[in-house]
């Protein structure tokens, strides 16, 4: 059975291989990815289309503003479906197995986190709100935000760090996240562009096209960052409680 | 012949052993997902392969000499150099080259918060299959669900089976009933009804077994 495994694994690994030999050289400048008009263009054009010092996150706010929708819905979706899967509505005490022991939270540790959490959710901001000029954005940002709750939770237990972060805020938070993104959309959209056509927001804003443009992928990474801390609090509530939401780890 | 194949390993380990590199991953995880019989060591697997894609994206995006894909100082849209020109410049052909190409990072970028999303509805299922049959090894979980149809088949007389296709069921039904007739010598006539009212609790416990599936354990 295991030996038999091996063939397709062979096979994929001698095309693979075989394959590679046709692909560009390490680091070619001139190679097809690298070389593309598409890339081109985004280098070139993006200081000039949005003043976004940051590339990736123009490319990734704007020129392909769908896209990062689409994925945040994937991630809300990832997360109303494990609720969806785990969630135990029983008032039943679980029972406790043998492994289980019940301690106070260690001093040490929890004074750690005491210190350490704020900081966390600070640099989160910044690394959200920075986005634009240096490596970060929503998804990182919101990532650090949810594993500052994921630290509470760990260090505590489950029900402290639900107590700052209940399980319904959280889904509430995520829409609202999805909410923000599509509503600047469709307020674009009303403003007479097209759907995440931010240089229409000009209208509204006191600023220049390019500069509409620059803040409201602003307001798309908050909502991306939104999103992304619910939804990663929330599969972690979920996956160590068995959907029970006490106890936890 | 053997200086060909130097030639060869020499393009493949010198000069693209970032490609190397995500074969190998690529392969372990590809392998951990077939062979592997624990659901968790499946989406281990599943992780490394998509470890193995993002390494592969990344390392495309690699320029020799280029710098990561943020503005320097002196093509900042806001600075000096901007303010004094009167407003950011479309960068030149040379300039370009300068930079790393942003759009292996973005689709990076995406699929790892969205690979994450996954693994957690994954784990999420896992949790679930475990609870509902105490085990995550594909083997034991299959023996427990053939064990389980075969148990669901058993309390009715006739050979219930899954009613997949509906001449199949009458036909089954129709032997059932000669069996019946020869043991009770019923009247012909009711070699329909009998077909009939057969079915209808095949499905019943069908569903009934479903439902403990997800109950109980």
């Amino acid at each position: 059975m295991k030996n038999t495994s091996l063939i397709p694994v062979v096979l994929v690994g001698f095309l693979l291989f075989y394959a590679s030999t046709d692909f560009p050289e390490w680091g070619d400048p001139q190679s097809p990815a690298s070389s593309s008009p598409v890339s081109s263009h985004f280098i070139a054009k993006t200081g000039v289309d949005t003043e976004v010092p940051n590339m990736v996150t123009a490319v990734l706010a704007d020129y392909r503003g769908f896209d990062t929708m689409l994925e945040t819905v994937v991630v809300f979706i990832a997360g109303m479906a494990v609720l969806a899967i785990l969630r135990n509505f029983s008032r039943k005490k679980p029972v406790k197995r043998g492994h289980e022991v019940s301690v106070e939270p260690d001093l040490i540790v929890t004074n750690t986190v005491r210190l350490v959490v704020p900081v966390i959710q600070i640099f989160s901001f910044y690394v959200l709100a920075h986005g634009h000029v240096s490596p970060g954005g929503g998804f990182q940002g919101g990532v650090l935000m949810g594993a500052s709750f994921i630290l509470i939770a760990l260090s505590w237990d489950l029900e402290r760090a639900l107590t700052r972060f209940p399980i319904n805020r959280c889904m509430v938070v995520a829409a609202l996240g999805i909410l923000l993104y599509a509503g600047i959309g469709v307020l674009s959209m009303a403003l007479g562009g097209e759907f995440l056509d931010y240089a229409e927001l000009e209208k509204v804003l006191p600023v220049s096209r390019e500069m509409a443009r620059y803040h409201a992928m602003l307001g798309v990474e908050i909502g991306v960052g939104f999103t992304v801390t619910a939804i990663m609090f929330a599969l972690y509530a979920n996956l160590s409680s068995r959907g029970r939401l006490e106890g936890g780890l | 012949m053997f200086e060909d194949g130097l030639i060869f390993l020499n393009e493949l380990f010198l000069e693209r052993l970032n490609y190397v590199i995500y074969v190998v991953l690529l392969l372990i995880g590809l392998h951990a997902m077939i062979a592997k019989n624990n659901f968790i060591k499946k989406l281990i697997g599943m992780s490394i392969f998509q470890t193995a894609i993002i390494l592969f994206y990344v390392s495309i995006g690699v320029k020799e000499g280029a710098t990561i894909p943020i503005y320097l100082p002196e093509h900042d849209p806001h600075g000096e150099q901007a303010y004094a020109t009167g407003g950011p410049e479309a960068l030149t052909v040379e300039q370009v080259t300068s930079y790393a190409n942003p759009l292996p990072h973005v689709l990076m970028l995406t699929a790892i918060v969205v690979g994450v999303a996954t693994l957690g509805l994954a784990l999420a299922l896992c949790q679930k299959i475990y609870q509902g049959y105490g085990t995550v090894e594909e083997d034991e979980l299959m023996a427990k669900l053939e064990k389980e149809d075969a148990s669901s088949r058993k309390p009715k007389t006739h050979p219930a089976g899954k009613s997949s296709s509906k001449p199949e069921v009458s036909s089954r039904a129709k032997r059932s009933g000669t069996n019946s007739v020869g043991k009770t010598t019923a009247p012909q006539a009711k070699k329909s009804s009998g077909a009939r009212k057969t079915k209808a609790p095949v499905k019943k416990a069908t569903r009934k077994s479903d439902q403990k599936k997800g109950d109980s354990k």
